[in-house]
């Protein structure tokens, strides 16, 4: 069967998830990032690709960083950007997911930006667009339940790739919730992908998932041992509400085990990078004196992210 | 002289690019402003520009333009993979401004180029020169220094050649796409 994300020139059609999707891919995206970096420092942060086109940000569930970064890329590109929260609005008048898409469709949409808490349902769009022969309308995945977060993946992969070059010879320990991480997941397969030397994985057997050795990592539950001689620190957000059930006892306790210091970092290589795909909490995964420190990248992975999501909105727009 | 290497296929017709390159080089010395600042078009107009500096009187700084983001053929043929990153290091309101191109054709990446410089502000003036002019142009654009005028086929192209000692070459090459050079 055919990627559903490439057409059949295999050229990007939609971005749903990075797992399956071949290394060229991956690379030209990056690639095209590149130079929109330098877009967001000149007098006039616009280029023309997406002028006329109308971009529709579908916002099922909350995140005002993601969406703000869509529509800054959006509109950098000289598009129209709708944003819908749609968690307010249609579906809770009782209209299914598909009749609120047909009815954008029918306002001559030409993107959507689509996150929700279901897994799946970016793709579900994606297919329902293809079915009414619309393949001129591209979907992209601003994160599914637990299963992908591609856009968040890829400017992680800039990051890296922007102070590290390359991925051969790179050990990337990825530490935390990795049970309700898309980001995790979508960053875990565009490494491997990419041919990233190790990939490890760090947390407490609560909250990771079973069999995520078949993902290609290798796993780590003692946070010293996994950090040892790591390029790059990938700390994922800790929900607060996975501290009300049974997996953590407590946000201390997590700290204290899981939290980034400097002491833990200083097991790292010496040049270690620090990333984090936020909104951060000081002093539950991460220390303030990390987060504002000299290893750490975690701003200019938002800058890098608008450059990202300009790529990807250009590559699809044209195919 | 500007010989002409007709033993070649590739080449016939086409002049010696060294030799077109410092006869450009001399109208330009002649007439170009003072502070006049080189702004190549990616690849072919990139070289060109860095070379022209070496060789023109004066200092003349260089910066260089990939107009991917600006060009008329992106609804039909997409983005193109390999997109360079506009770097001009130098402020271009009030700046007078050369544009300089391999090749000109069309004028669309012309076109593009100047949409794109505007972006960054509002220059002096810009003027353009080209290592060869081939005619065909379907935009209101001439250059205003011409290295030498080539007429080709219009299903080939002309291709500007650096090679790793630096010395420049052309040749004629059958068009991959449509013309939009």
């Amino acid at each position: 069967m055919r990627n559903p994300q490439l057409n059949g020139d295999g050229e990007l059609q939609h971005l749903l998830t990075l797992e399956g999707l071949p290394a060229p891919v991956i690379d030209r995206i990056l690639d095209t990032a590149l130079p929109f970096v330098s877009i967001a420092e000149r007098d006039v942060k616009k280029v023309p690709l997406l002028r006329g086109k109308t971009v529709f940000n579908l916002f099922f569930e909350n995140s005002t960083r993601t969406r703000t970064t869509f529509e800054i890329a959006a509109k950098r590109l000289s598009a129209d950007v709708i944003n819908l929260n749609i968690g307010v609005s249609s579906t809770s008048k009782g209209e299914t997911l598909l009749d609120t898409i047909d009815n954008l469709v029918a306002m001559n949409a030409d993107m959507f930006v689509v996150r929700h808490a279901q897994s799946g349902a970016a793709h579900l769009i994606a297919q329902h667009l293809s079915a009414a022969d619309r393949p001129h309308i591209h979907v992209i995945n601003a994160g599914d339940g637990r299963h992908a977060h591609p856009t968040q993946g890829l400017l992680d992969l800039f990051t890296i790739r922007h102070y590290k070059k390359d991925f051969h010879g790179l050990t990337v320990a990825i530490v935390g919730d990795l049970l309700h991480s898309r980001v995790a997941r979508s960053l875990i397969h565009g490494l491997t992908t990419l041919g990233t030397t190790e990939v490890r994985v760090i947390g407490p057997q609560t909250l990771l998932p079973t069999a995520i050795e078949s993902m290609g990592v290798r796993v780590f539950h003692d946070m010293r041992t996994g950090l040892a001689g790591a390029d790059v620190v990938v700390m994922l957000r800790l929900q607060s509400e996975r501290m009300k059930g049974a997996l953590l006892p407590s946000a201390g306790e997590y700290f204290k085990h899981y939290g980034l210091t400097m002491e833990k970092l200083a097991l790292a290589k010496p040049d270690a990078i620090v990333m984090h795909p936020g909104p951060m909490n000081r002093g539950v995964e991460i220390d303030s004196a990390v987060a504002d420190g000299a290893h750490s990248v975690i701003l200019p992975q938002v800058t890098f992210g608008i450059a990202v999501r300009m790529a990807v909105m250009s590559m699809l727009a044209g195919n | 002289m500007i010989s002409v290497a007709a033993a070649d296929p590739a080449r016939e017709g086409l002049p010696d690019a060294e030799a077109t390159i410092a006869a450009l080089a001399e109208k330009m010395g002649a007439a170009i402003a003072d502070d006049a600042k080189l702004v190549g078009i990616y690849s072919g107009g990139a070289w060109l520009a860095e070379r022209l500096a070496e060789i023109l009187p004066g200092e003349h700084p260089v910066g260089f333009i990939d107009v991917s983001f600006y060009r008329d053929d992106y609804g039909k043929k997409g983005l193109r993979a390999k997109v360079a990153t506009t770097t001009l290091p130098f402020e271009i309101g009030n700046s007078r401004i050369v544009l300089v191109d391999d090749v000109l054709y069309t004028g669309r990446s012309v076109r593009a180029a100047i949409n794109e410089l505007f972006d960054y502000g509002r220059p002096e003036s810009i003027e353009l020169a080209v290592l060869i002019d081939r005619g065909g142009r379907e935009l209101p654009i001439e250059a205003t220094y011409v290295g030498a005028r080539v007429a080709v086929a219009r299903d080939s192209s002309i291709v500007l050649q650096r090679h790793l000692d630096g010395r420049f070459e052309l040749s004629v090459e059958p068009i991959e796409s449509a013309p939009g050079a």
